[in-house]
């Protein structure tokens, strides 16, 4: 990670959202990657991070069903993905409850809106985990 | 194990008072504070103790930052060793262990452990405002109950946890409480009304998920040789443990182990006890899946039975094991972080002081602190003279 001065781990992360990609990183020392992005590797304090673009595809770990009052129910889920970090987001274009852990899914840019930079989100994939 | 736990001597601290503020819905104006007075000076009365004994503090509230300087400004006092540890709903089992430690090298001779929460009255969003997370903030999951519904969505793929299970922690609860007249819900449950009440995040209706009231309360520690001549009988610290395992539900391993496996160990090393010495329970239910996952965290039943467990009736009045005899946060009160009132159940059972609910010759109990997420973990160890 190079100096605060010039860039934020937050900053580097929309970045890549901003141009259609999921980025994570990954400490160069032992070849683990970590989320969400930080200035230093969990664990060590190590700067020697790498920053990586995920292929976008993953497995549910788990998953819910929010009501808000006056609101259709809104998915949360995590997500495993296949490079072996986790991150919350919401699995879109299904049912809700329709969202099953296990079930195979894939990265899509959500853009957001004037207040809200875009954000990662999940679509069903084919296949199984 | 810490270095600092592991020079704790069992026994060598105990809670010589506890005691409840008001509890429910409080006054309109009514400051937390003002709960934290109430509690302490009656807390400070069941020990036969005034205000100018204590000089320890240690307070911990989402609604006063900086507690032990506000609360110490508030009562007029200058404590010389204090405390503001805030981790949630187990802060006050964390204080316990630091009050411990602090007693124990005669940094102070008389603690005061102390919470207030006017949420109910000002709302559980102003009570107690989320800190903002980029990476989370675009999902709008409903935290803490989405996360805690997440972990049970993960227990109940992995080892076929039922809803039915669930909602058994929280009609036990319910028959608890309607043995404590200090308990908010006054009516019967039944499994099929928590399972079909208003849906909050699935699996959890709002029958899974605990109150939201006004209240607070305190206890007072101070060491054995002195707690001997105090008031009521000592109810001795036999053991301690604290964990941190994560902030965010995101960074949690595995959603269906939590961090009191390690507070547990701690605790029934330093009490030189293992769970079958447990006489009574006192799990923090802000959820109906956190007392399930405790008993399975702390070596009640193996990893994965919790909902049998508990299906079974073990928990609730006449069942093997007396859980949160109060109605715990789901029947009896939940004023936002829970842990002290945890604590102050479990050490009324130990001094025989529960009336119809009281478990028989309890000398000891356990209770377990839970905060944030399943984020920060930490248990306490009661027993009473004849436990030493």
């Amino acid at each position: 990670m190079s100096s605060l001065m010039e860039q934020s781990p937050l900053g580097v992360y929309q970045a890549h959202l901003a141009k259609g990609e999921l980025a994570y990183q990954v400490s160069l020392d032992d070849n683990k990657p970590f989320f969400y992005p930080r200035a230093t590797v969990p664990g060590t304090g190590s700067t020697n991070i790498e920053w990586r673009v995920s292929k976008g595809l993953g497995t549910v770990y788990t998953t819910t069903v929010v009501h808000y009052k006056g609101e259709p129910p809104l998915n949360v889920a995590m997500i495993d993905l296949d490079e072996g970090f986790r991150m919350m987001s919401r699995v879109e274009d299904i049912d809700a409850m329709q969202v099953k852990i296990g079930m195979r899914v894939k990265f899509r840019v959500n853009p957001g809106d004037a207040k809200q930079p875009p954000f990662p989100v999940f679509t069903p994939a084919e296949g199984k985990s | 194990m810490s270095a600092a736990l592991e020079g704790l001597k069992r026994g060598a601290v105990a809670i010589v008072g506890a005691d409840e503020s008001d509890l429910g819905q409080v006054a309109p104006g009514t400051h937390p504070m003002d709960l934290m007075a109430q509690a302490t000076m009656r807390a400070l009365a069941d020990a036969g103790l005034t205000l100018k004994d204590v000089d320890g503090l240690f307070v911990a509230a989402s609604q006063v930052r900086m507690g032990p300087m506000a609360f110490a400004e508030y009562m007029g006092i200058k404590p010389k060793y204090f405390d503001g540890t805030i981790i949630g709903g187990s802060s006050f089992m964390t204080h316990v262990a630091h009050a411990h430690a602090a007693l124990q090298l005669g940094l102070c001779n008389v603690a005061v452990i102390t919470y207030g929460s006017t949420q109910r009255s000002v709302s559980r969003a102003a009570a107690s405002p989320r800190e903002y997370n980029p990476y989370e903030a675009p999902y709008r999951a409903f935290i803490p109950p989405s996360a805690y519904a997440m972990a049970a969505a993960r227990h109940m793929h992995q080892y076929g946890t039922t809803r039915e299970q669930l909602a058994h922690v929280a009609v036990a609860a319910r028959q608890w409480a309607l043995m404590n007249p200090k308990a908010w819900e006054k009516e019967p449950l039944t499994v099929d009304e928590v399972i079909n009440a208003r849906m909050v995040s699935y699996p959890f209706t709002v029958r899974d998920c605990c109150l939201v009231l006004d209240g607070g309360g305190a206890i007072v520690m101070t060491r054995a040789d002195r707690a001997r001549t105090l008031k009521k009988k000592p109810v001795y610290v036999l053991g301690v443990g604290e964990s941190l395992s994560h902030a965010n539900i995101s960074s949690m391993a595995d959603f269906t182990v939590s961090a009191a496996v390690e507070s547990g160990k701690q605790a029934y090393a330093m009490a030189k006890m293992k769970p079958s010495d447990m006489q009574m329970l006192s799990l923090y239910d802000a959820f109906t899946i956190t007392p399930l996952m405790f008993l399975e965290d702390l070596g009640f039943c193996k990893k994965g039975e919790g909902g049998p467990f508990v299906a079974s009736g073990a928990i609730a009045p006449g069942g093997k094991l007396p859980v949160n005899t109060s109605g715990g946060g789901l029947s009896y009160c939940h004023p936002g972080m829970y842990g002290l009132l945890v604590m102050i159940e479990a050490i009324r059972q130990v001094r025989g002081e529960c009336g119809q609910r009281q478990v028989k010759g309890c000398n000891v109990a356990l209770a377990q602190g839970n905060g944030g997420v399943f984020s920060s973990e930490c248990t306490v160890i009661f027993g009473s003279e004849t436990a030493l």
